[in-house]
């Protein structure tokens, strides 16, 4: 599902300062306004992931960056280890708040606008992201589980590896597509944008962004996590008709 | 065409499930058997989680089996009462079953033991369906009588009573054995089982095959309900969604196969049913011992 959008209907709000989700500063300070094509991603049944359009205004000269974060959830990571020829799960370690998502945009390459001191101060980057074990452990062994952690979320294009690109049209207004995989997980999302100038983030704004299921879906996951046996016994009421319908259409026929 | 799972939370191909779900439709039709062993294992290979392939396959056997055992019951083919001490030990096993799945998907070795399950059951009886379906063939040159009624080990057993369907007087013990252990192999495996049961029913009982197919259809219906209101309560890993598409597939491939089986030679049809076992098999034995690309993976947390 990808969002049409025409560029008039968003530069008019944007230049003429109507209602943007977040405003900094008075005027002449670094100014930096954002805003996104919408705020709510409906997860429906024909949903596929989807994506969207971060719009932004600054005051002059300056790089950008944008951090897209996910809800946090509690990750597991384990380790496979051979026995006996077959390849089991032996070790795992936990992380609490973990985002369920995480990407960045930049309108420059991110190493060449911000030294990786600044990165690791404002956090941004998954290497910078507080991914600590819940229980104590050896630091070898946490940074082994942390990377599995990083590149497993990478595989699945949960932990997007490059960042993607940030467009200035003229050198005030700039836009990025954000794209979710259907993998992502619903909840609440927070959009970070970090204006860059001289190696420092100067000013950053943000915005929120849900991703909630609506209709059917809805319906099912609620009653699958709120009454399981409620949910059950529809299971079984819909595989009973289906075969019941089954056999006597198939019988007439015959 | 995406359709977007609720539980198992991924998109995936909607003609790919219905193929997948007529795929295995039209070889339960063509060899007569649930096919469950077949679409937990596919569900797999294409990403689903194997908790919710094994749960969502649960309710969809409960579909296949229902017309087929409404068909058995037309025709008295139902031994109620053999049908039920069955049940009453597949009640028990998969109660037992499902506790063990959870068990194992929270100290993450679920995925193992499912896949294990499969490489030894799969194994084994396609091995034996190869060797039988050999040996018929050279059986029948030669002819050989079998004894109507052996007199064995489990014919001693207390708690006798009378199945007059199946024509039988044994012990009730040995029925609640096999629908417990059937039970198991439901809530862990995601199967019928009657891949297990109607031999036992006819080599270890000694039930008369008329009976056999409906009595054990009869129980999976039961069973099969059970591990899925049980999943459902524990482990939220039923997908009504990707059942629905999978059943809708099923329903109409059972009908092609079972068509085009009537066209076919038996003995031709065991073999390439136990290549096909077999090679189901052997991809999931290979999966097992192959170095992985990654030594790490996700989980899901326990309590949560």
């Amino acid at each position: 599902m990808i969002e049409g959008f025409s560029l008039a209907a968003w530069m008019f709000p944007v230049l003429f300062g109507a209602q943007p989700a977040a405003v900094a500063v008075p005027p002449g300070h670094d100014e930096l306004v954002i805003d996104l094509s919408r705020h709510e991603v409906s997860v429906a049944l024909n949903y596929a992931g989807a994506e969207l359009v971060l719009f932004g205004a600054t005051e002059g000269a300056g790089d950008v960056v944008v951090e897209v974060r996910g809800p946090r959830r509690t990750e597991v990571v384990r380790r496979k280890e051979r026995v006996g020829g077959i390849w089991l799960n032996s070790e795992e370690v936990v992380f609490g708040n973990v985002p369920a998502f995480y990407a960045l945009a930049s309108s420059a390459p991110l190493d060449q606008i911000l030294p990786p001191e600044e990165l690791a101060q404002e956090r941004i980057g998954v290497d910078h992201l507080w991914l600590t074990p819940t229980e104590k452990i050896a630091d070898q062994e946490a940074n082994a589980f942390r990377a599995a952690l990083v590149r497993n979320k990478q595989r699945v294009n949960l932990f997007p590896a490059e960042p993607t690109e940030v467009k200035f049209l003229g050198n005030r207004l700039f836009r990025t597509d954000i794209h979710f995989p259907a993998n992502a997980s619903v909840g609440p999302y927070r959009v970070t944008v970090f204006l860059v100038k001289g190696g420092e983030v100067v000013r950053s704004a943000s915005t929120p962004l849900i991703l909630s299921r609506t209709g059917f879906e809805a319906r099912v996951f609620d009653l699958a996590h709120t009454n399981g046996l409620a949910y059950g016994l529809l299971a079984i009421a819909i595989a009973v008709v289906a075969g019941w319908l089954a056999s006597v259409f198939f019988r007439s026929k015959a | 065409m995406q359709i977007y799972l609720p539980i198992a939370e991924m998109s995936v191909n909607f003609l790919l499930i219905l193929g997948m779900g007529g795929g295995v439709g039209f070889l339960s039709g063509l060899f007569g058997v649930g096919g469950g062993f077949l679409m937990t294992p596919l569900l797999m290979f294409i990403g689903i989680s194997p908790a919710i392939a094994v749960a969502t396959g649960a309710n969809q056997i409960v579909a296949a089996s229902v017309s087929a055992a409404i068909a058995h019951w037309r025709r008295g083919n139902v031994d109620l009462k053999m049908g039920s001490i069955l049940l009453v030990g597949g009640i028990m096993g998969s109660g037992l079953g499902v506790w063990l799945f959870t068990f194992l998907r929270e100290i993450g070795q679920l995925d193992l033991v499912i896949t294990i399950s499969y490489v030894i059951f799969l194994g084994v009886i396609g091995g034996l369906m190869f060797i039988e379906s050999v040996r018929a063939a050279i059986r029948r040159k030669r002819q050989v009588r079998r004894r109507q009624h052996t007199h064995l080990w489990i014919h001693g057993l207390p708690f006798k009573t009378r199945f007059r369907r199946s024509r039988l007087y044994i012990s009730v013990l040995p029925p609640i054995a096999i629908g417990f252990l059937v039970g198991v192999l439901g809530a862990i495996m995601g199967v019928g089982g009657g891949f297990v049961m109607v031999p036992a029913m006819i080599y270890l009982l000694g039930m008369p095959t008329t009976v056999v197919i409906g009595t054990s259809l009869f129980q999976i219906v039961f069973v099969m309900a059970n591990v899925t209101v049980l999943q459902a309560v524990t482990n939220q890993t039923v997908d009504i969604t990707l059942a629905l598409v999978l059943l809708i597939g099923a329903v109409i491939g059972a009908q092609f196969g079972a068509r085009a089986g009537a066209k076919m030679p038996g003995d031709q049809l065991r073999v390439l049913l136990a290549a096909l076992v077999l090679t189901v098999c052997a991809q999931l034995l290979f999966d097992l011992v192959r170095t992985p690309g990654d030594l790490y993976s996700l989980g899901i947390v326990g309590a949560q």
